[in-house]
């Protein structure tokens, strides 16, 4: 299978098989009007199987989104059709309105513009947990 | 932002210490605390329904030497109106000089801090925070006990929902020598991340148990709770498992002679009526020295002490 290589763009690269469908959503990739492809399934000779996202546009991506998400994933950004930079990705401490509490007796979930915020509790475990009322973050 | 308390963490343990230190001054000294606020205001806003825990910040105030502004139930204030927790903070700042605050939403005393101008102290937010009532805990376990550490801590009742509970083995961790007994039905057990933070991390020894009798013996402590209708969506769940526990005068024959029954109240029928005979019932006494607690927290957040000279 065959998909054009960007010139100016983000590659999401070594998403573990089965997580770019969350990041696609989470980042908000289906609101664009870019050119953007996902591959799922290849054949890796790290992961055994990863999936890919590329996004044919300089556009800023939430690098604490695909962090939570996939800790594991590289992003390349591309420039000229050749890749200006590596980004190391990492557990982000804090995640800012990328989640929603689940919780219905959560504050966040009737207070005017109150942001949705969720710290890191457990790295180990990459367990998230809302600020405001502690409950476990749930995707 | 001014300082505030969300949750008993907020406090370091010398804080605790020198609070329950207070406490105890207030006791033996209370004329010297008479006017200690004066000219001082709380603003006590409860939008949920509690009796004691409003009563003892307004008595605190009150023996203080200070004065109470007072909003009860939402119905009655802006937040029928659609008003925002941190509106309602910002505006009440403007007229009062520290805030006790109640709510039915969890986090909601986070978010007033962090819009209030002036101390906000949580008075429960939900299933998920009450912070005086562990000082009141605290402190009826070190006059009864003449200790906080070295105590087997017996937990029994609705130790899912009940967040006295939760904040009382938090703050209870910070001490040395500590076992806790956990009593619950299944459904109601301690939630994994209260243990895992509070206990397993810090290697506290623990069990847990759906049979009373088997352990009431061992305890120093015997922490009753109620099965909270109000945190059940379901009434069938509530109407089940409200009965589990019920402690008599004939159940306390196989506990120590020193223990120390508690419970944070109010009671359904989980202590019979007949146990507050027993000199081992201490839980009024925990609503007062709830009330000391209060008055020393407040003190301690207008930065005042004894005779109202600033600390």
């Amino acid at each position: 299978m065959n998909v054009d290589s960007i010139q100016n763009g983000i590659v999401i690269d070594h998403i573990a098989a089965g997580n770019a469908m969350k990041l696609y959503r989470l980042l908000g990739l289906d609101g664009l009007d870019v050119p953007v492809a996902m591959i799922t399934n290849v054949v890796s000779g790290k992961l055994g199987r990863k999936d890919i996202i590329k996004i044919d546009a300089d556009i800023p991506v939430d690098i604490n989104v695909i962090g939570y998400v996939d800790p594991g994933a590289t992003v390349n950004i591309i420039r000229n059709g050749e890749l200006a930079e590596k980004k190391r990705i990492d557990l982000p401490e804090t995640l800012v309105n990328v989640l929603k509490c689940k919780n219905p007796r959560c504050i966040s979930t009737c207070e005017q513009e109150l942001d949705q915020v969720f710290r890191l509790s457990d790295r180990v475990r990459r367990e998230y947990r809302c600020v405001w009322c502690e409950a476990k973050a749930e995707l | 932002m001014v300082r505030s308390i969300i949750d008993v963490p907020d406090l370091t343990p010398a804080e605790l210490d020198a609070l329950m230190d207070t406490a105890e001054d207030i006791i033996a000294r209370p004329d010297d605390y008479a006017d200690a606020c004066r000219r001082k205001k709380l603003a006590t806003l409860f939008f949920e329904p509690s009796t004691r825990t409003r009563l003892s910040f307004e008595a605190a105030m009150y023996e203080l030497g200070g004065n109470v502004l007072s909003v009860t139930g939402a119905g009655t204030s802006s937040a029928a109106k659609g008003e925002s927790v941190a509106d309602t903070a910002k505006t009440v700042s403007c007229y009062a000089d520290i805030i006790a605050m109640r709510h039915p939403k969890e986090g909601a005393a986070l978010v007033a801090a962090r819009s209030a101008s002036v101390p906000v102290i949580n008075a429960g937010d939900g299933g998920h925070c009450h912070p005086t009532q562990t000082l009141a805990d605290l402190l009826t376990i070190r006059r009864e006990k003449g200790r906080l550490g070295n105590l087997t801590v017996g937990l029994c009742g609705d130790l899912k929902f009940g967040r006295t509970v939760h904040s009382l083995i938090n703050a209870m961790s910070r001490y040395e020598g500590l076992k806790f007994v956990l009593i619950s039905p299944e459904e109601l057990k301690v939630p994994s991340y209260v243990k895992n933070e509070a206990l397993k991390k810090k290697a506290i020894p623990y069990t847990q148990t759906t049979d009373l009798m088997d352990v009431i013996g061992e305890l120093d402590i015997l922490y009753m709770t109620r099965v909270q209708r109000e945190r059940f969506f379901n009434e069938e769940d509530y109407l089940r498992l409200r009965d589990s526990y019920i402690l008599t005068p004939e159940k306390l024959k196989k506990a120590r002679e020193d223990l120390c029954v508690m419970h944070p109240l109010p009671r359904v029928n989980e202590i019979s009526v007949a146990v507050d005979e027993d000199p081992r019932a201490c839980y009024f006494k925990q609503v007062l020295n709830g009330k000391y607690m209060r008055m020393a927290l407040i003190l301690m957040l207008l930065g005042l002490k004894a005779g109202g000279d600033r600390v």
